[in-house]
């Protein structure tokens, strides 16, 4: 890999400049400051929101304590909470979401960056972002009246009959269920993370691939050996993105999910998810107890996105230290 | 969010807002006294926000007020009750709405005394999907109340065929669907579960989300209207105009004096006919012990501060409440509400000759 020389760029320095030091420039010093004001802004609204959530939800803190995220007792009736379900729900319908559309998403970044003829490029990435603007509410609608009936009548018998042995795949057939959530949010962070990988791929140099090919590559073996092992960090970087949206999603999964507060190892059973519940109950909680419960889901919400990201970012590390051209 | 088929209507509705300019006030002669005429004068803002289950006929009456009185402007923001009662206590807005009377720890946090203003009747239906099944399914309260409750699981269940015994009821698992969006709704519901089933009152309890033994939570009416329309063998509860917009069956409930009744709007005022008004306004309409009472209904209120901050907003107020007291009550049928009773307009004719700012006196 050759680095490039960026001498070119850098205009010759100025007399005054010079002798004052790099940050003479006032244009650079006002540049400067005032992106950093725009990234510390990032920090401030995280911590502010953070202690704000943490204020409201002071008196189920102080009720409940730990028990709120062990207890899977939700009783708005009898104003005892326990976020165990949602808190399950919201992490296992992501990692299931995360499960389907990362290979799909891999693929059709790999063949929109390596395979596909280029006149094809253009207008099958352009499609593949299309698909993230659709309002997910949207999908949602066509999750009640397309995806649900189909999971019932054709893709849960299937799955009973072929993989029934696995405690995932049993009980009765609703459509509704943490399996149709998970292939809703599949499908809407697909776009996110097969857009993202495929610019990744697009920046891998053409000298790798040229190189793998010289050596006698197969297009497989070039994809393999040159081409994903230089891109690995990037990648993970486009599921991160993809997650993050999991988690986040709201409309969609709560309209096919079955929103019931139960822990079930069936992937058919309905489920419940943190973001789900505080849409569907926030505007119509009353009592003091009842909101700052809510408030406590959104205060778990965003820790379990923060630990989540974080655990992403050390994957990224680790995988950034592994020898290039090694296991991706 | 999604707008539901009767949001459209009431969109509708909003668009011919402004199109007829100054319609005269005294054309208006429908209710029984007529409406005190607003002081033009000033042009008056009102806001309000709260309840989504009036909010069509809310809608309605706004723009026909707007219509007929030009300079008084009021906006609903159907933000839910529970919104509703959180805004009208801090004061951002001037009227509040709510399906649910206040609770007492609600009412202490408010820096006056408000009043609850019945503002019109709904019922909520209880609808169902069995291909095989004509003529309107029959439930007694019993029966409703175990399906719920998990321990009717079969359609052909002997409790059931027992009240359908012209049906022809499959043996196939019920499917059961509740809304898991806190709602009025709901609250109707679980209330008249809790007056029926004493295993319910226990088990689960009234309240605008419950935790529910059995069933499938789906948000909002359109989306328990989506499950009705799309799974066979469900069973769901909706708000009545769903059921009659969407053209989908809805069961004929058992009252309390043993008559199946369907869900009618004349049912409806029935049973608010049947339970008396007490004095604070407020009041419980399921399980009602008129003959011909539709079982599972209830009031929707507004409510408002007994003594007006702003003496010309609590003029407002007062006017369109009582205008919609009188003139409003007739758009009711239309849009699936039943009507006010007689001795209910009384009672809210001399709560809100109660109204004040300072120490006089609105109407």
């Amino acid at each position: 890999m050759t680095v490039h020389s960026d001498v070119s760029l850098v205009r010759p320095r100025s007399r005054l400049r010079l002798a004052l030091g790099r940050e003479a420039n006032f244009g650079d010093l006002a540049f400067r400051r005032i992106t950093a004001l725009f990234a510390a802004s990032v920090i401030v609204l995280l911590v502010w929101i953070a202690l704000e959530m943490g204020r409201a939800s002071k008196l189920s803190l102080a009720k409940f304590g730990l028990g709120f995220i062990t207890a899977s007792d939700w009783d708005p009736v009898r104003d005892h909470y326990g976020a165990l379900p949602f808190i399950y729900g919201t992490v296992v319908s992501s990692i299931l979401a995360l499960c389907i559309s990362v290979p799909i998403s891999l693929g059709i970044a790999i063949y929109l960056s390596e395979l596909a003829h280029p006149r094809l490029r253009t207008p099958m990435g352009f499609l593949v972002e299309l698909l993230a603007a659709v309002p997910s509410v949207v999908y949602g609608l066509w999750g009640i009246f397309a995806l649900c009936p189909w999971l019932r009548e054709t893709v849960e018998p299937v799955l009973e009959k072929t993989l029934g042995f696995l405690p995932l795949f049993q009980g009765p057939h609703q459509g509704f269920g943490m399996l149709a959530g998970g292939i809703i949010l599949a499908i809407m962070i697909t776009p996110t993370v097969s857009s993202v990988s495929r610019e990744v791929l697009h920046a891998v140099p053409h000298s790798l691939r040229e190189g793998a090919i010289g050596l006698g590559a197969t297009r497989w073996e070039v994809v393999r050996v040159a081409v994903l092992p230089y891109a690995k960090s990037g990648l993970v970087g486009a599921v991160i993105l993809g997650l993050g949206r999991a988690l986040g999603e709201t409309m969609a999964i709560t309209m096919v999910i079955g929103n019931r507060s139960e822990i079930s190892t069936s992937l058919f059973a309905p489920s419940y998810t943190m973001a789900s519940v505080i849409a569907n109950e926030f505007t119509e909680a009353t009592g003091q107890l009842y909101l700052s419960a809510l408030a406590e889901v959104g205060l778990v919400l965003f820790f379990v996105t923060v630990l989540l990201n974080v655990l992403a970012r050390v994957l990224v590390w680790r995988v950034g230290k592994l020898p290039e051209g090694g296991r991706l | 969010m999604f707008f539901g088929r009767r949001r459209l209507l009431v969109l509708a509705a909003g668009l011919s807002f402004g199109c007829n300019k100054a319609a005269s006030p005294t054309e208006n002669k429908a209710g029984s006294a007529p409406s005190p005429v607003p002081s033009q004068a000033k042009p008056v803002a009102l806001n309000g926000a709260g309840a989504t289950f009036p909010n069509p006929l809310y809608s309605k009456w706004i723009s026909e007020y707007n219509k007929q009185f030009p300079n008084i402007k009021i906006n609903y923001q159907p933000i839910g009750s529970g919104g509703g009662i959180r805004q009208i206590i801090a004061g951002t807005v001037d009227f509040g709405a709510t399906d649910a009377p206040m609770k007492d720890d609600e009412v202490k946090q408010a820096p006056g005394k408000l009043f609850h203003i019945p503002a019109t009747i709904g019922a909520v239906v209880i609808s169902y999907k069995v291909p095989e099944v004509t003529a309107p399914l029959k439930l007694s309260p019993e029966v409703l109340a175990d399906i719920y409750l998990g321990k009717i699981t079969k359609w052909n269940d002997p409790k059931i065929a027992a009240d359908n015994t012209d049906a022809t009821l499959p043996a196939k698992e019920i499917s059961v669907v509740y809304r898991t969006d806190g709602s009025g709704t709901t609250n109707v519901f679980t209330d008249y579960l809790s007056a029926v089933s004493s295993e319910w009152k226990v088990k689960v309890g009234a309240g605008k989300s419950v935790k529910w033994p059995v069933g499938l939570g789906a948000k909002g009416n359109d989306g328990v209207t989506g499950q009705l329309t799309s799974t066979p063998y469900t069973i769901g509860y909706i708000e009545r105009a769903y059921a009659t917009q969407n053209k989908l069956p809805m069961t004929e409930l058992k009252n309390k004096s043993g008559k199946f009744v369907a869900p009618t709007t004349a049912a409806m005022s029935a049973a608010a006919e049947g339970i008396e008004m007490p004095p604070e306004l407020y009041v419980s309409l399921v399980n009602s012990a008129a003959e011909a009472a539709y079982p599972i209904t209830g009031y929707s209120y507004m409510l408002v501060y007994a003594d007006a901050k702003d003496p010309a907003k609590g003029e407002a107020i007062a006017k369109y409440i009582w205008w919609s007291l009188h003139d409003g009550q007739k758009f009711a049928e239309s849009l699936d509400y039943a009507p006010l009773p007689a001795t209910v307009v009384t009672a809210v004719e001399a709560r809100l000759k109660e109204l004040t700012a300072g120490r006089k006196k609105l109407l």
